[in-house]
């Protein structure tokens, strides 16, 4: 097993930084999974946890200049490694105006995963920071387990609106649902749509009801066309979820996508799917029962 | 928009219907007085009164003139009814407590009457958001007989003045003693903490001082745990009134500039802790 990789373009760098900072708001620890031409960082929580599982995928050439990899053998050229998310986002920290960024797997009595960053300097002599990321190398049969969800066809598809918006509304539903200390189900969002282009979000409490609707926004033809023709478009297809998860998926979001969509299974799941410049974002939300 | 309209009975169903363009316009006089849970909505012709009380001996009252609203009708002579104020708080700050340039959140809000939920409609940008808040059953509030002709001293200051000796309140004292005076000190705010006392005097002739009248030296003590949440509507006001009536009752008045210029009032009435010793001042 061999991994080296190098960044010199500091817009992939700031890129490669933006994308990690989001995944340490959204995973505490995360799958790493490296093949030949991607990167994907993978969650995919117990049931017991909520069951929220991502799928980020990055390709490696919009990043990387330099990358060599042999995975564990020649059918299966693949590392998986599993990190604590924290870690890579504060080891890259120190990359900002680096010179270059170096990432490679190394074994220092336990496997790191070894970023150095070269640093700028005023003098001649260049300075480089090293942070050893400890990993945990996933064995072949537990691999199984983080392969890329399948997304389950979609009562509803609908684009999502400013996400910085949907933000500030959940965070103050989730406030409201805290305050109710003798409420019985506590942190339940209902999210809904229709191939009308309306979305709302509610939360139903003893004391209040809030329901935010948005409109206009739009369905992806694709979808539409599949199920409207039987189908009122205006009927709503509805998941309750954990608003706090929802929150934590809104939260990690720092940059708007190209394109943000919102795929509803009726009482399943909610898929959320975001299209990035170099990095595409998979995250998937379990209905409650 | 067929969701909305569902949910609207006639208009003239309803016993409260008021519209504000910036919601901000309430939202920031009702955390003035946001100290606790719970407060009273009167709604008269006139505009809201919103009331918060504690352990009976402080008062809050936030007043919003039925000019501030684009819209205000009250079907009945009065609507009284209690609702909690942490939540009607974040339910008119859904779209963001921070204002952006250029974006104002609209309010409609609907009460039906005794036993029916306070409906909110706000808009921001075309998205809507209605709140369904439960009301529950108004709670007698405290009459402080706090009258203008029993009112013995009265200074009105310039709210800068009195803010900062407000954020360093020795907290470790348990009274504030407020001297009023015509003679020195004038006026005088005093801490008795662990670390010492402390006084501060305002000169009669300072600049932060817009109006003086005070006939008899008076020497009262309040808690200062029950003064400290009026921080909240000291840091907004523009000007304060101070006035202590023959009981030692004490008024404060902040007058508040809303974002539109409007003029809105916020009162706190404390009674005092406990007869002061006449040897102590």
């Amino acid at each position: 097993m061999k991994f080296r990789a190098k960044i010199v373009d500091g817009a992939c760098l700031n890129h490669f930084t933006r994308v990690s900072n989001m995944i340490a708001k959204l995973a505490k620890t995360c799958t790493l999974r490296i093949s030949p031409d991607k990167l994907n960082f993978i969650l995919s929580d117990k049931v017991a946890n909520g069951g929220v599982s991502m799928w980020c995928e990055l390709e490696q050439e919009n990043f990387f200049s330099e990358f060599q990899m042999e995975g564990v053998s020649a059918q299966n050229n693949e590392i998986y490694l599993e990190l604590t998310s924290e870690n890579l986002s504060r080891a890259l920290k120190t990359a900002q105006n680096a010179r270059s960024l170096k990432i490679k797997l190394t074994n220092k009595h336990f496997p790191c995963l070894t970023v150095s960053i070269e640093l700028l300097s005023l003098s001649s002599s260049n300075r480089i920071v090293t942070h050893d990321i400890p990993v945990k190398v996933i064995p072949r049969k537990l691999w199984k387990d983080l392969q890329e969800p399948t997304v389950p066809e979609a009562d509803v598809s609908i684009y999502l609106p400013a996400l910085k918006t949907m933000k500030s509304v959940v965070e103050k539903m989730k406030n409201i649902s805290n305050h109710l200390v003798n409420c019985k189900i506590l942190n339940l969002q209902i999210i809904e749509a229709n191939l009308n282009g309306e979305l709302n979000l509610k939360i139903e409490t003893e004391l209040v009801c809030i329901t935010t609707h948005f409109k206009d926004l739009g369905n992806p033809p694709l979808a539409s066309e599949n199920t409207s023709q039987d189908g009122n478009s205006e009927q709503m297809a509805e998941v309750q979820i954990d608003i706090r998860k929802l929150l934590q998926f809104l939260a990690g979001q720092q940059v708007n996508p190209t394109k943000a969509t919102c795929n509803i299974v009726s009482n399943k799941i909610v898929h959320f799917d975001l299209l990035h410049e170099d990095a595409s974002l998979q995250y998937f939300i379990p209905a409650l029962s | 928009m067929p969701l909305l309209t569902q949910q609207i009975p006639d208009e003239s169903d309803y016993s409260l219907v008021a519209s504000l363009d910036n919601v901000r316009n309430l939202s920031t006089i009702l955390k003035a007085i946001h100290f606790r849970e719970h407060a009273t909505c009167f709604a008269t012709k006139n505009g809201i009164k919103v009331t918060v009380e504690n352990a009976k001996c402080v008062q809050a009252n936030a007043f919003i003139q039925a000019g501030i609203f684009q819209e205000f009708t009250v079907q009945e002579e009065s609507v009284t009814f209690r609702i909690n104020l942490t939540v009607l708080l974040d339910c008119l700050s859904i779209f963001g407590s921070s204002p952006v340039p250029g974006t104002l959140t609209a309010l409609r809000m609907c009460y039906q009457g005794y036993g029916y939920p306070l409906m909110l409609f706000l808009e921001e940008g075309g998205v809507v958001t209605v709140c369904k808040i439960n009301t529950q059953e108004p709670e007698e509030t405290l009459d402080f007989d706090f009258c203008s002709t029993n009112v013995i001293n009265k200074i009105i200051l310039q709210s800068e003045g009195l803010r900062e000796a407000f954020s360093e309140l020795d907290m470790t004292s348990e009274v504030l003693q407020i001297t009023m005076s015509p003679d020195k000190p004038y006026f005088r705010l005093s801490t008795f903490g662990n670390a010492g006392s402390s006084h501060l005097d305002y000169p009669k002739d300072s600049d932060l001082m817009e109006s003086f009248h005070c006939n008899q030296t008076q020497v009262n003590r309040y808690k200062i745990s029950l003064l400290k949440p009026s921080t909240k509507a000291l840091v907004l006001s523009c000007k304060v009134s101070i006035r202590t009536d023959n009981r030692g009752f004490l008024s404060l008045q902040y007058m508040i500039r809303n974002e539109d210029g409007q003029i809105c009032f916020v009162e706190y009435y404390c009674c005092p802790d406990e007869e002061v010793p006449e040897s102590e001042s």
